[in-house]
Order: C-alpha cells, then sequence, then structure tokens
C-alpha cells in the first residue's frame, strides 16, 4: 500500500486545455432526446441497438426528457402541426444542446411538399448535422455522430463558472 | 347463399326501387341521389345486414357540375360482402346528410372528409378539424388548393 504521499510511478498531473478538456468529456456522454415521428424510428432501433452500437460513441442513453439530454434526435417527419412541439421541446433543453436532422424528412421535408409537411427542421430551429438519407443507413447515422463528436470536440466551450 | 348470390339478389331490390346498381371490382356500386343517402344507409343496415361502416370520402371533379362525389363504402360481417354508394353535390351547397345516427364511426370520418374536401355533413354534431388544426384555411384535398401553399403555425427562422 502506498501511502498519500509517496510516488506511484502513475502520473498525478496533465497540461491540457480548458476547452479541450471540457469537449472531449461532453463528446462522449452525448445524451440524446430520441423526438420520434415516422419510419425512420426502424433505423434508429437499429443503429443503437447490438450490431451498431451508438454506446460505443458514448450516445447510447436515450433520456425521455429534454431537460436532462443535450442531443435533440429528430427522426422522422415533423408536420406543421407537430412544430410547436418540436419547437418547445427545444427550448426547454438545456445548454450546451445540439441537434441532429436524422433523415431527409428531418433534412429537407424530403419528397413531401404539400400543405402538411415542414420543409426541414431548419426552418425552426438551429440543426448541427444533417443525415440524409431515406432512411440513412447505420453507417451513415455514426458518421453523422462522429461529425459532431468533432464538431464538439473543436467548438469553445465557454466559461462554466467565473472560476474556469 | 353464398356471399355474391345475396348481392345479386340485394341488386335487384334496389334497381326495381329505381336505383342504379352495378358490380365493380366485386362489390355492388350504386349511384344515388343525396337526398337517399340517409334512407338506403339504413336499409342496407336493417334489412340487409351491412353493419360495418367503412369509410366515407369525396371526389373532386373541378371540371364537372355538380362538382363533388361524395362515396361511402359498407361491409358486411355476415355475408362478408361490401356496397359503394357514390352521391352527388354541388360546390355552391356541398350538403349530405350524417350517418351518425346509424353508425358511431361516421363521426371521425365525416370530420375528416369535411376538413379535407369541405363537404358538410347535416346532422353531425361536431365537424372541427381532425387531423388539420384549428386556423386552417381552405380544404387541401380540392384540387384548387395551390399544392405548395403551406400554412404554418411556427415563426420560420430567418
Amino acid at each position: 500500500m502506498n501511502s498519500p504521499s509517496e510516488k506511484t510511478g502513475s502520473f498525478e498531473f496533465l497540461t491540457t486545455k480548458k476547452d479541450e478538456l471540457v469537449g472531449w468529456a461532453r463528446k462522449f456522454s452525448i445524451f440524446p432526446y430520441p423526438f420520434v415521428t415516422a419510419c425512420c424510428a426502424m433505423e434508429f432501433m437499429s443503429v443503437s441497438s447490438t450490431i451498431y452500437d451508438t454506446d460505443r460513441f458514448g450516445a447510447a442513453l436515450p433520456r425521455f426528457s429534454p431537460r436532462q439530454s443535450d442531443l435533440l434526435m429528430v427522426v422522422g417527419t415533423i408536420a406543421h402541426k407537430q412544430a410547436p412541439i418540436l419547437k418547445k421541446v427545444y427550448e426547454q433543453m438545456c445548454e450546451p444542446k445540439w441537434v441532429m436532422a436524422f433523415g431527409v424528412c428531418a433534412t429537407s421535408g424530403g419528397f413531401y411538399r404539400n400543405y402538411a409537411t415542414l420543409q426541414g427542421i431548419d426552418t425552426i430551429i438551429p440543426v448541427d448535422v444533417y443525415i440524409p438519407g431515406c432512411p440513412p443507413r447505420p453507417e451513415m447515422v455514426i458518421d453523422g455522430i462522429m461529425q459532431l463528436q468533432d464538431k464538439i470536440a473543436s467548438a469553445r466551450h465557454p466559461i462554466l463558472t467565473d472560476k474556469f | 347463399m353464398s356471399g355474391a348470390e345475396k348481392l345479386e339478389a340485394l341488386r335487384e331490390k334496389l334497381v326495381a326501387d329505381g336505383l342504379e346498381a352495378n358490380f365493380a371490382h366485386g362489390l355492388l356500386a350504386v349511384a344515388l341521389p343525396r337526398e337517399d343517402v340517409l334512407a338506403i344507409a339504413t336499409r342496407l343496415k336493417d334489412e340487409f345486414g351491412f353493419d360495418l361502416f367503412l369509410d366515407v370520402t369525396a371526389v373532386d371533379w373541378p371540371e364537372r357540375k355538380p362538382r363533388f362525389d361524395v362515396v361511402y363504402h359498407f361491409y358486411s360481417t355476415r355475408d362478408h360482402v361490401r356496397v359503394r354508394l357514390k352521391t352527388t353535390v354541388s360546390e355552391e351547397e356541398p350538403v349530405v346528410d350524417s350517418l351518425v345516427s346509424l353508425f358511431g364511426s361516421a363521426g371521425f370520418m365525416e370530420r375528416e372528409c369535411h376538413e379535407m374536401y369541405g363537404i358538410k355533413f347535416h346532422g353531425n354534431p361536431d365537424l372541427r378539424p381532425i387531423l388539420l388544426y384549428e386556423g386552417f384555411e381552405g380544404h387541401p384535398l380540392r384540387k384548387d388548393y395551390p399544392k405548395e401553399r403551406e400554412q404554418p403555425l411556427v415563426r420560420y427562422r430567418t
């Protein structure tokens, strides 16, 4: 047993930048809120379960409360009737927060061009990563998550308190 | 008596009453004036056992007068046969009698037909929008609704 003052051989401090440290921590703990409205949900289940397994990226544990989640995954077609709900969910999420448009309907309305369908969720809320496809393949979703991770890791993470 | 024979017997009775009734795709298609819809639907239910109301919808013929067809489908769970009733209404007075007194399920289907085509169902106590939202202008499945017209509820980001 080593006494607390004794050198153990393991490193006891490291130097890094605050933004890199916080970004590294945040990119591996993306708690998604799945806002699932349509058939893309099947692909979402596929990508989040065993074979593809988004848990490898720290993005597996869905939080069904927007207040506890970091990533809003909009999976499926958003109708105009649903838009106020999506907007309210987004506004209830705490900073820092990111938005993923999962599938072509959430990205641009997809092949729906009519009275009912919102032409892309970026008309009402800001979007960080777009994943096209109808539905997207799991590889595309994983690529999207990794691009989002890069974005988080390379972003500025503003002062958390006035001391840090 | 098989289902097809029962349907043929029904057809003969309706034709004897002066209605136009023909077979189309294995079901009996009946054309009738709009005043007769409720009476014929009552007869179908009470006399011939058509106890399941499948659907009511409309067809818009923008060039034609009268402009709309209103189409009903009924199913007999006893004989496993179907009947279609088809009537016409004008653009100026798109009114038919509601079937809620016969089939409770008619309520929701008439609401949908009302919001999508603007057909009014006389006797339906609740014709609020069911798939659309309050404040939606026009009837989106009419041919003269601009196909790219949107009525967003949330203000767009600029």
